[in-house]
Formats: structure tokens, C-alpha cells, sequence
């Protein structure tokens, strides 16, 4: 084994002897990338450092720098402390500790690696989900001295849950337990029985030093009882998943059209699994339709062949539909398309999971409006005890449903990564605030047979000779919102027009009697009346409403529900203290003397439209007047 | 780098596949994206990155060169070269501010890389009202790189917040931003020195003579080999140009950039060198050295790529 191990120095004989040979060698390499898991006390940024270290990827520069660090800030005393090459971040270095994910580079004569470098405390889960999504194997580290641990426990269960299918379990500091088999194998012994009650089913163990260098690239002669290999041989040694991803069936999610002209139409995208070749029968999902692959295009040739992994343009035979979101499959292996799904969701925002708010779903190059439901259960990570929950908060894992709003080509993330991984993204703040992985449908569309309806809205809105409309009034309560839509209506009654007002009094004491005022009621209200609003507006009615309507989300989430140009968000501008001062229903006062909770204005936030259709500025303009606006707005 | 049947991708191929998609996802979710050139080694394979990226079209956006007038003449030959074969649109930016005042890396110091290229990039960007940035950093360079995303955020004034950066899974990038924030997108974050090298030599890519050694007219100063590259350069008293055969590891400003004395004359040989040397690449870099181990991070705060 230790001829293995020799890799680094060998290398330089050759660089210097023939670096032609060295560069043929080096060209065919292969690529593994790996996580380490651990806390800073578990030794992981010293063992990081000792692998730069011994594949000689640490300069004199660098090393001198260090060394002067070491002296300064080193938690080694005089000797260098390897931890330092690894912590970037200024405040990471004047903390001692690793927050953020970092990737740091070394090469062998086998392989180029990249390690995520990610912290290991409970407040960090989602940088560590973060780096394990593109990893290969996951080295999971154990301070000798402790044994298995919670953090052990969390991490591997975090490994497990990415789909990470190469797991190492080094046992680290070994050198403080006096190289102790005993001790070494029933650490070994209580993580297998853990291992295997959460599904990982093979691991390589090691007893290391990451502060001595036993077992990293060589083999130690401090353990001669272990007889497997050195943690840098499995790293240069075990398969990848790239390769694993070439036996899969071919999916090609359609990234960027590519059109320089009109004789020239390529589907560009990275092969998430399988291969291609010109003469292929595909499919294209969701539409279904076929066709025969013509070219694989590059800028040096055309190929014979692609490869999962590669970034490809293709062209086809026919000319179907085909644009970004969309999957290329083989035409008799298709991809299955729905709507709803139950999934695992990693929480990653300090604001917690808003049940039934609509996020940006971002899963392959598909882009869809998405809500969530209230998990079926979070996951406590040290316990791996399911949990009843309400909701998610920063760093929670749980499993909910989840629907887009049309259907979208996916598999099952244990099946293929890319087409089952996903990001939520908060339409306010554009943030990244989840991470989920799909489990399962919970209905497949091709099964969900929509009634044909030769009754169609247009049918329904012609027989009343309008065109259906919600205008949907905004405002601070005691705004002028009701008295206003009141009006609106009335004139177009008289106008022949066929309405329907939907306000807090028709609706708060039937449908939605069951909700009370916190933050998930209002959501949950709001997309009650939105539901409602749509299947009016479909039967062809024009359609009031007047709540607070005080999120912006909520009022983005019921735009998206009606065809676009039927919406006209009305805002009843008026300013806090006149709403206040006028005070009709006397709620104002309730609320400040501590009587109403959660109320708009007062301990509640309204969130003002960005720009609405129409802007009623109420200090301006009589009820009569804004009416009237309105109605020219809507009927020009 | 076409594929060999049977076997899995190399890292090059893989780093390759990369780099295309993030272009690609940058191209088809931003409105008005541009590349950073700044004709060193690193942009030179990005460039040609973006040319596979989106074959047969050329590039759907123009490269931006943020130009200091003190960059060496054989970078601006090079440049333009590069711009007419490319078919790309070059826009040059220069800072009227630091044009008006003489800002030089003689009498200005830090004030120098400040106003030039900081200012300047965030002058550019704002005047042309790009919403995304290609730049070419790498992971590798330097350690507050290592923790930079791909996609990197910045506030509408050109900010970065490295405490609040968006987590990136997979490989999906998060690429939505409100009205005047913009994403810088570095492709090539995941590439070392010796795949950028190798990756020139596979591929034969165009790049600055600089890069090579040959002899040329240097002046010693702190330590560092300073070519005399034109009638600029301010000579002290006594001072005499040497001829010395040397050459770059990085390009800048030439007043800026410390040479290495070298013979290698191919890239083979360059790489032989680089990888035997004892030294890193940012270490002939006056500009890192200012403000101690965190001064990267501090720039990259204040808008510098």
C-alpha cells in the first residue's frame, strides 16, 4: 500500500525530468470532490491543511506567512498551526472558528481534488448541506478522544439525507489516546450499529492524526495493528459519481436556445445523466413531443457521442417546441411531469417557512411559483426523532407538500439530483431561503384528466357581454377601501355589468370564519378569496374585493392566479394617522390600548403596492371622484 | 477535448462543463450581462470558455476592459486582437476622475488601484447598466476567494456582504436581484493556476508574450523585477535599466507587477517552472500586501473584483 502514497514527490522527479509526460499524466486525471464534517475541535481544518501540506500545494510565501500567523493567533503554541491556511474570512480567524463554506484545491498524480471546508455546529446545518450538494464522499471526523458523538450523528445524517454515497469515518487525534486499537475499534463498533439504522450501509474506517500526519499519505507506523488504506489512497482510489452518471438514462435539461439565425436552432445544456448520439429518438417533456437528434454541436466539431457532465448544444430533426425549463429525454424513457410533491426541505433563512406563501421554485433550468403546506413532521437532527411543526425555521429539516403552478418534469432525487434538487426563492427578497429534494409525486398529472369544457370562460363572459376583471382594493383598514368598492359597484350595475363584491363581512363570517389574524391566517384568508376570486372572474364576473390585503406576496400570489390583464390592484392611499383619526369602527383605539393584536398599521406591517394599476391618493380625491377613476381605469 | 469512449471526464473536461453552464444560466436568467477582460491569462481562458459557451453565435455580450493606462503595451495588442477575432463588442473604460488628475502608480500608491480599478469598474457598470459581471477569479488565489459563491451578490452600491451571501446548492444558481443590484459571476472559480496553464497549452490559446521569457529592461525595487515598459517610468537617480531575461505569473499594471527571472520560452516550460517554484502567484502583487492577511476581503467589500 505504501508505494501508493508516494504520489507528490514523485511528481516533482517527473516535472523536473520530462514535463511533457508530466503534463500527459496530469491532462488525464480525474476530478473528486469531498466534504470534510467536524468541528473545529475535531481537527478538520488541521487536516485539511495537512493534505495542502503534503501534496505540497502551501508555498514558501505562504508557509512564512503562516508561520509568523501561527506565533500571533495559532492555537499550536510555537509549532504551525495548519487550521490558520484554511479559515478565511477575517472574522472567522478572529473567532477561531469556520463559518462559511470554503473550497480549497490540491492535486496528486492520480487525481485533482476539491474539498468543501464547512462548519460543523448545529447553526451551520445549511452550510454543510451547502458543501455536501456537490460532493462526491464525505470524510466524517471523530476526536478519538470522545468517540461518536451527536455531531457525529447529525452530520452523518446530513451526508445521508444529500444522497452522498462514499462516506470515510476517521477517527482523528489518535495520537492523544496513545494510538489505542481497543478504543479505536468500539468507536468503529457503536457508529456502525448508527450507521446502519440511518441507511448508510458501507463506510471506510481509519484511525488518523491530522497534527502528526499518521495514516493521511502514509501508512503509520504508530497503528501496525491497521492493515486498510490511508485516507489520500481511498480519495485517489474510489469511483466517482460522474461516472455512475453515464449508465443512467439520458436527461438533458434545455438550458439556453441557441439562435444565431433562422437555419440554426440548438438546445444548449449540461447532460445530467446518460449519453446521446446523433440518430437518438427523444422526447421532450412536458409537451411529450418527438423527434431525432441531428447534431451534437461544439466549436471544435461536431461529437459522435456525449457524456453526462458535459455542457452540449444539440439540434433536432423537427422543428417542436422546445425552451429553457424544458427536458430532452430518450424517446421511450421519458421523465414523469407533475404538480405536486412531498418533499424535504432544508430550512436556510432566518425568517421562518411561510406556509402557503408562493416562493420561486428553481429546480434544473426550470423556474416555477411554488407554496408550501405545513410539514408533516421536522426532523430533529441530533435525535433523528420526528417532530410535529407548525413551520421551519433557519437551519430545520423537514418534510411537507409542495405545489408548483404548472406542472413540471422531474425524478426523484435519489434517482437523479438534478431533476429532484430544488432552491426556494423569497419573491420579495430574492434570497435563497430552502433547499429540498422531491421524494415523490403526490399525483401524477398524466393521471389528472382536466374536464374538457365546451363551456369555456370566454362562453361564460360573452353570454354577459364583458370581459371579467378583479379589481382588488388595497389599504390600511378604515382607508376608505369598502365605502369605495361599494360605490364602484353600484355604478356598474348600472352599467349592466355583471359584479360581485367580495369584502371582510361576506367572507370572515363564512368561509374563512376558522381564521384568526396572525400572520399564517392573513396569508391563508388571502388565498381563500383569491381561489374564490378566480372561479367568479372565470365565470365571468367582474370581481371586488376589499380586505387589507397588507403583504405584498399575497397580493403577487393572487395576480398569478388570474390571465394577465384582468388584475388591476387598487391602492387606497391614505396616510396612518388620518386612517386613525377617522377611526369608524373604533378598532384603532382597541388596538393601541392593547386590545386587538396584530393589527395593520399598529403592530402589523402593511407592505404598499410598488405599482399598482390604480393609485387612489384619499387626501386628494372625494370616494365619488376615486369611483369614478376607477371605473374609466377598468371600462376605458 | 473531445471525449475518449469508455472512461470517465477528466477534471479539465468537468471544469470545462462547469464553467459553460454557469455562463449559460448567466446568459439566460440576467438582462444585460458583460465579461471583465483584463487580458491576463485567466480572461484569456474565460474568453475562449464563452466562445464554446455559446458556438455557433459569438458571445450575446460585449467584454468590458476597466483600464488603468499603465498596463503593459503588449496587453492592450493583445486586447484588440482578441476583440476583432472574438467578434465581440470592446468597451474601455477609463476613470475620467483619475484621467483628469494624473492618478499613477508613482505618486499615488494604494489611491492608484483605488481609483483606477475600483472606482472605475463600479463607474463602468453603472454607466452601461450592467446587471451581471463575468470576472475571472479564482478559488485558489487567495483565501477570502475560497469562500466567494459563483454567483456573488452586491448591493445597488456595488457591495459585498460576505456574511450574508446566498447559499449555493448543486448547481443551480440564484441569479434574481431587485432593480440596480447586480451579480458579479466568477466561471472559473474552481480552476487552479496549473488547469488554467494546461488548459492554454490543450487548447492553444492566445496570450500575452509577457507570459514567456525573454529579455527585457527591469529595475530591482522592494524585492520586485520592474520592467521599464515605456517612457513613463521614473527612473531614480542612478538607476539603470538591466537587461535580464524574465517574465509574469500575473499581469497589471507594469509599474505594479513584479517579474521573475526565468528561461522558459514555451508553455511546457512555464509550467515546469511554476510548479518546482517555491512561491505563490499572487506573491509578485504589490496591491494584496496593503492592510495585512484581510486585505483582500476588505477591497472586495469596497466593489474590487
Amino acid at each position: 500500500m505504501a508505494d501508493l502514497q508516494e504520489s507528490s514527490y514523485q511528481a516533482d522527479e517527473l516535472i523536473a525530468r520530462d514535463i511533457d509526460a508530466y503534463l500527459a499524466q496530469h491532462q488525464h486525471k480525474s476530478l473528486l470532490r469531498f466534504i470534510t464534517c467536524g468541528s473545529v475541535d475535531d481537527g478538520k481544518s488541521t487536516l485539511i491543511g495537512r493534505l495542502l501540506y503534503d501534496s505540497k500545494m502551501i508555498f514558501e510565501d505562504q508557509l512564512a506567512a503562516l508561520e509568523a500567523d501561527s506565533k500571533k493567533i495559532g492555537t499550536q503554541g510555537q509549532n504551525i498551526d495548519f487550521a490558520l491556511l484554511v479559515d478565511g474570512l477575517a472574522a472567522e480567524r478572529e473567532q477561531g472558528i469556520t463559518i462559511d463554506v470554503a473550497y480549497r484545491f490540491f492535486a496528486t498524480e492520480k487525481r485533482k481534488f476539491i474539498v468543501a471546508d464547512t462548519p460543523g455546529h448545529e447553526q451551520y446545518t445549511r452550510n454543510m448541506v451547502t458543501g455536501a450538494s456537490t460532493a462526491d464522499l464525505a470524510v466524517i471526523l471523530i476526536d478519538a478522544r470522545k468517540g461518536v458523538l451527536t455531531q457525529t450523528r447529525r452530520h452523518s445524517y446530513l451526508v445521508n439525507l444529500i444522497g452522498i454515497r462514499h462516506v470515510v469515518l476517521a477517527v482523528n487525534k489518535m495520537d492523544l489516546i496513545g494510538y489505542d486499537q481497543a478504543k479505536y475499534d468500539a468507536i468503529v463498533g457503536e457508529y456502525r450499529a448508527f450507521a446502519e439504522s440511518i441507511g448508510i450501509g458501507a463506510f471506510t474506517a481509519m484511525p488518523i492524526s491530522g497534527f502528526v500526519g499518521d495514516n493521511i499519505t502514509h501508512k503509520s507506523a504508530h497503528t501496525p495493528w491497521y492493515d486498510g488504506p490511508t485516507l489520500m489512497h481511498v480519495l485517489e482510489t474510489v469511483e466517482l459519481n460522474v461516472t455512475a452518471d453515464q449508465e443512467r438514462k439520458f436527461r438533458l435539461p434545455v438550458q439556453w436556445v441557441n439562435r444565431p439565425d433562422l437555419d440554426f436552432r440548438g438546445f444548449s445544456g449540461l447532460i445530467a445523466s446518460g449519453t446521446v448520439a446523433p440518430g437518438d429518438a427523444v422526447r421532450v417533456l412536458p409537451s411529450g413531443k418527438t423527434s431525432v437528434v441531428s447534431r451534437i454541436v461544439t466549436l471544435d466539431g461536431d461529437l459522435a457521442r456525449a457524456v453526462a457532465g458535459q455542457s452540449v448544444t444539440v439540434t433536432l430533426a423537427d422543428e417542436i417546441d422546445c425552451s429553457r425549463g424544458d427536458v430532452i429525454t430518450k424517446e421511450d424513457e421519458p421523465v414523469q411531469v407533475a404538480d405536486q410533491f412531498e418533499v424535504t426541505l432544508v430550512w436556510m433563512s432566518d425568517e421562518a417557512l411561510s406556509v402557503g406563501r408562493a416562493y420561486w421554485l428553481k429546480m434544473g433550468t426550470q423556474t416555477v411559483s411554488a407554496t408550501v403546506q405545513a410539514p408533516k413532521y421536522q426532523v430533529n437532527v441530533n435525535t433523528l426523532e420526528h417532530m410535529a411543526a407548525k413551520t421551519l425555521e433557519l437551519n430545520a429539516i423537514g418534510v411537507a407538500q409542495i405545489s408548483t403552478d404548472r406542472a413540471i418534469p422531474f425524478e426523484a432525487y435519489d434517482a437523479n439530483r438534478a431533476l429532484g434538487g430544488f432552491i426556494l426563492i423569497d419573491k420579495m427578497t430574492n434570497a435563497t431561503v430552502g433547499a429540498g429534494m422531491i421524494r415523490f409525486a403526490l399525483r401524477r398529472s398524466q393521471n389528472v384528466h382536466w374536464q374538457a369544457l365546451d363551456v369555456s370562460r370566454d362562453v361564460r363572459a360573452g353570454l354577459k357581454n364583458q370581459r371579467p376583471a378583479v379589481l382588488w382594493f388595497t389599504g390600511l383598514s378604515g382607508a376608505g377601501k369598502s365605502t369605495i368598492a361599494n360605490l364602484v359597484e353600484k355604478k356598474l350595475v348600472r352599467m349592466n355589468r355583471h359584479t360581485f363584491l367580495l369584502d371582510g363581512d361576506n367572507v370572515r363570517h363564512g368561509l374563512n370564519k376558522d381564521l384568526g389574524f396572525t400572520q399564517a391566517d392573513r396569508i391563508e384568508n388571502i388565498r381563500r378569496v383569491g381561489e374564490v376570486t378566480r372561479l367568479m372572474a372565470d365565470a365571468g364576473l367582474i370581481v371586488i374585493t376589499a380586505f387589507i390585503s397588507p403583504f405584498r406576496s399575497e397580493r403577487e400570489m393572487v395576480r398569478k392566479m388570474i390571465p394577465e390583464g384582468e388584475f388591476f390592484e387598487v391602492f387606497i392611499d391614505t396616510a396612518l394617522s388620518d386612517a386613525e383619526a377617522r377611526d369608524v369602527k373604533g378598532l384603532y383605539k382597541k388596538a393601541r390600548a392593547g386590545e386587538l393584536k396584530n393589527f395593520t398599521g399598529i403592530d402589523s406591517p402593511y407592505e404598499p403596492p410598488m405599482a399598482p394599476e390604480i393609485h387612489i391618493d384619499t387626501a386628494r380625491m372625494s370616494p365619488e371622484a376615486a369611483a369614478e377613476l376607477i371605473i374609466e381605469r377598468l371600462i376605458p | 477535448m473531445a471525449f475518449e469512449a469508455g472512461k470517465g471526464l477528466t477534471h479539465l473536461e468537468r471544469l470545462e462543463a462547469e464553467s459553460i453552464h454557469i455562463m449559460r444560466e448567466v446568459v439566460a436568467e440576467t438582462e444585460k450581462p458583460v465579461m471583465l477582460y483584463s487580458v491576463g491569462k485567466d480572461s484569456a481562458v474565460m474568453l475562449h470558455l464563452a466562445r464554446k459557451a455559446f458556438y455557433p453565435s459569438p458571445p450575446p455580450f460585449p467584454l468590458l476592459h476597466v483600464d488603468t493606462t499603465w498596463k503593459f503595451r503588449a496587453m492592450y495588442e493583445l486586447r484588440d486582437r482578441m476583440a476583432r477575432e472574438s467578434g465581440m463588442e470592446l468597451l474601455v473604460y477609463q476613470n475620467p476622475e483619475a484621467l483628469e488628475k494624473g492618478i499613477n502608480p508613482f505618486d499615488h500608491g494604494a489611491l492608484h488601484t483605488d481609483m483606477w480599478k475600483t472606482e472605475g469598474l463600479k463607474q463602468a457598470l453603472d454607466k452601461y447598466g450592467f446587471d451581471a459581471a463575468f470576472g475571472g477569479a479564482r478559488r485558489d488565489e487567495e483565501k477570502s476567494r475560497a469562500k466567494e459563491r459563483i454567483f456573488s451578490f452586491r448591493s445597488a452600491n456595488h457591495r459585498w456582504d460576505p456574511k450574508n451571501q446566498r447559499p449555493e446548492l448543486w448547481n443551480l444558481y440564484n441569479a434574481r436581484k431587485a432593480k440596480g443590484e447586480s451579480i458579479r459571476v466568477f466561471p472559473i472559480s474552481n480552476w487552479t493556476e496549473l488547469d488554467i496553464w494546461q488548459y492554454i497549452h490543450l487548447e492553444t490559446i492566445p496570450i500575452v508574450p509577457l507570459y514567456f521569457a525573454a529579455k527585457r529592461p527591469v529595475v530591482e525595487r522592494d524585492g520586485l523585477l520592474i520592467m521599464v515598459d515605456d517612457e513613463r517610468f521614473r527612473l531614480k537617480p542612478g538607476e539603470v535599466p538591466q537587461m535580464k531575461s524574465v517574465r509574469f505569473r500575473t499581469l497589471g499594471c507594469y509599474p505594479l507587477t513584479g517579474a521573475v527571472e526565468s528561461e522558459a520560452t514555451t508553455l511546457p516550460e512555464v509550467i515546469q517552472e511554476m510548479l518546482l517554484t517555491t512561491t505563490s502567484e499572487r506573491q509578485g502583487r504589490v496591491i494584496d500586501k496593503d492592510g495585512g492577511s484581510a486585505s483582500m476581503e476588505k477591497k472586495k467589500q469596497e466593489g474590487y473584483f
